[in-house]
């Protein structure tokens, strides 16, 4: 395996902020690599940090093994898809595409030629004569993704890329940017706050928390066993279980947590969870329900077509032993 | 409880009005500057327009008011060509010079000033706007003389002969930086070098950060961001700041005066030939060359692309 990226022991204060602490990690090559975070907990700053728009205050990064310490943005061969697009209002959409190759002194006729190749990649021939603010938000992306491309990069970074696109189109975007990354075999790196979006794309992916790594691994493996409570919380918003809790329904001293889509409704009765409904939360294919067990509110997935309890009845859940997981670390 | 709530009195039903026909609060407010520019301003550049059609009675002093290019043809005599040419020259040369100056303190405000330095910035631009500007002139005028500060100081520092270098320069130079063209074109960088700062800064502060960031990741160096991406982008801003220092520089008719060469400026013409000579055909007839050459100026900007960021 080549390794695309790598951090090793990498921090980024800013004054007394320690935005990016002690962060080591290593991306393959041809991985599509998610960054997943709340804001503010330091996976933008990684994103900069690769680009070269920050400075570790300590640590090496390497891109294909090359410290790039020393190395400016301009001279990186690494292109960001940059959140507000940052595509340039006073070009158009050929020129904006053919910006970088203009740069480094490729010729007029063969830089828009290549320009024009890339905005059929992204399904935008034809449109390479207008300026930015005659585009859509969809469109405008396509060109900010086509004006990264064409330069052919060997790392892509991508930055919060669907966040400002509407629900519809960011789930096409979502399957046309998986698809685009297989095809051209670029490392893609993105950073998204949206863990559907982290599971859905990434081959791997990395949950930041106040500026350190929570755990790294393939979607399933975060999903199903997280690292921490906060990544439990985080992806997938488990059922968080104390030490005391676990120990009560049959499992070790120590934090776990149980994914509501695990627990079934069962009779009160005998049931290891029990307790009054507190919410009911309908989700279309679903319904969440909540109870409370007395020190802790314990969440079930309820697809839909099953009988529902009342706001407040007395309901009990079950689950089976394996769905439990204890974790190593809290 | 009714849906209607009771009207509390004036203050409501203006309200009420207004709501009703919208276009009624935007006609009472633009009409007074409407009025101001239409009539005032307009009216008398019209009526300046009309005069330097006419002539003058060239025995008896007397404006002749019958339609006539003999005015404007009087404006292509050597003598008038030289005031426009010089004027011009001086213009286009304090244009320059205020946005050479002005770009690196506008970048650094736009870019770098934050808080208190920033409002340090503010006070630092505006402040010689404060103070009367026939005072600085004179001020300028005792600084640049040949006992002055500047003559004081290159005596002191051993660097007369290169002031005496920069002074015998032909066409520029003079007997002392007061009665130079050079020192004419000192003053009047310093007297409007605050109307180039403040609109570029403004369109320097619109510039993101995250274009000169994507300028970077695609590879372009500090100069060819610069050249491609910052310039263009704030080129509406330099040419707003252009505007001011060019069309101020033409008219100013007292800085000239005051410091420089006996050689005259548009503005002193007009003033002249407006005052002692009573010839108000040719007055007129040289105040409209600023304007022609603001329009040639304006329309070739425009098609060089300087608004099309706006």
């Amino acid at each position: 395996m080549t390794v695309a990226v790598e951090f090793s022991s990498v921090s980024r204060h800013f004054g007394a902020v320690r935005a990016v602490d002690g962060v080591s990690l290593q991306i393959a090559e041809g991985a599509f690599f998610a960054m997943l975070g709340p804001s503010g907990s330091g996976k933008t700053t990684c994103l900069r940090l690769i680009s070269g728009f920050e400075k570790p205050t300590a640590g090496v990064i390497r891109i294909f093994g090359e410290d790039v310490s020393d190395v400016p943005p301009n001279r990186r061969n690494v292109n960001t898809v940059f959140q507000d697009y940052a595509l340039f209002p006073h070009m158009n959409v050929a020129d904006n595409v053919a910006y970088g190759l203009m740069v480094k002194g490729v010729g007029r006729a063969e830089r828009l030629r290549r320009a024009e190749e890339m905005l059929a990649v992204v399904k935008l021939d034809e449109y390479g004569g207008r300026k930015p603010g005659q585009l859509s938000g969809g469109q405008r992306q396509r060109v900010a993704l086509a004006r990264a491309l064409v330069n052919e990069p060997r790392v892509l970074l991508l930055d919060e890329p669907l966040g400002a696109l509407d629900l519809k189109l960011r789930e096409a975007m979502q399957d046309e940017l998986k698809a685009l990354q297989q095809r051209l075999g670029i490392t893609f790196v993105f950073v998204t706050h949206d863990q559907h979006e982290a599971l859905s794309m990434a081959d791997s992916l990395a949950v930041f928390n106040e500026g350190k790594i929570a755990q790294i691994g393939t979607p399933e493996e975060v999903y199903a066993r997280p690292a921490t409570r906060f990544v439990a919380d985080f992806v997938g918003s488990s059922n968080v279980l104390p030490p005391d809790m676990t120990q009560r329904i049959g499992g070790p001293a120590a934090w776990s947590s149980l994914r509501p889509e695990a627990l079934r409704l069962a009779p009160a009765e005998g049931a290891a969870l029990a307790g009054p409904v507190t919410a009911l939360r309908y989700l279309g294919a679903g319904t969440r329900v909540q109870i409370s067990t007395g020190s802790t509110e314990v969440a079930a997935f309820v697809p839909a077509g099953q009988p529902l309890p009342l706001p407040g009845q007395n309901v009990g859940f079950a689950f089976d032993a394996a769905d439990l997981h204890v974790m190593d670390r809290a | 409880m009714s849906a209607v709530l009771a009207s509390r009195g004036l203050g409501d039903r203006l309200t009420g009005l207004f709501w009703r026909r919208p276009n009624l609060l935007l006609l009472l407010l633009i009409s007074p500057p409407l009025i101001w520019l239409g009539l005032v301003y307009l009216g008398s550049l019209a009526a300046l327009l009309v005069q330097s059609f006419y002539s003058i009675d060239e025995f008896s002093g007397v404006v002749v008011p019958e339609f006539t290019l003999r005015t404007y043809a009087e404006l292509f005599n050597p003598a008038n060509m030289d005031i426009i040419i010089r004027t011009l020259l001086m213009s286009a040369s304090v244009t320059v010079g205020c946005a050479v100056l002005a770009f690196p303190i506008a970048y650094y405000a736009a870019r770098f000033a934050r808080g208190h330095w920033k409002a340090a910035f503010y006070l630092g631009v505006m402040l010689p706007l404060w103070s009367s500007y026939l005072v600085k002139v004179y001020a300028w005028k005792l600084i640049l003389a040949k006992e002055g500060i500047i003559g004081w100081a290159a005596g002191a520092t051993g660097t007369t002969p290169i002031l005496e270098a920069v002074l015998a320069i032909p066409g520029i130079g003079g007997n002392s930086l007061s009665t130079s063209f050079l020192g004419t074109w000192m003053v009047f960088v310093y007297v409007w070098l605050p109307y180039m700062i403040l609109p570029m800064q403004a369109s320097l502060e619109r510039v993101p950060v995250s274009m000169l960031e994507a300028s970077a990741d695609l590879g372009a160096t500090r100069g060819q961001t610069f050249r491609t991406v910052t310039l263009p982008l704030a080129l509406p801003g330099v040419i707003a700041g252009s505007i001011f220092t060019f069309s101020l520089t033409m008219g100013d008719y007292i800085i000239p005066q005051i410091i420089g060469t006996s050689a005259r400026f548009i503005g002193q013409a007009v003033f002249q030939l407006q005052g002692t000579a009573g010839n108000i055909p040719l007055a007129a007839a040289f105040a409209v060359v600023p304007i022609l050459i603001m329009l040639v100026y304006l329309a070739l900007a425009r098609r060089a692309g300087a608004f099309d960021a706006l």
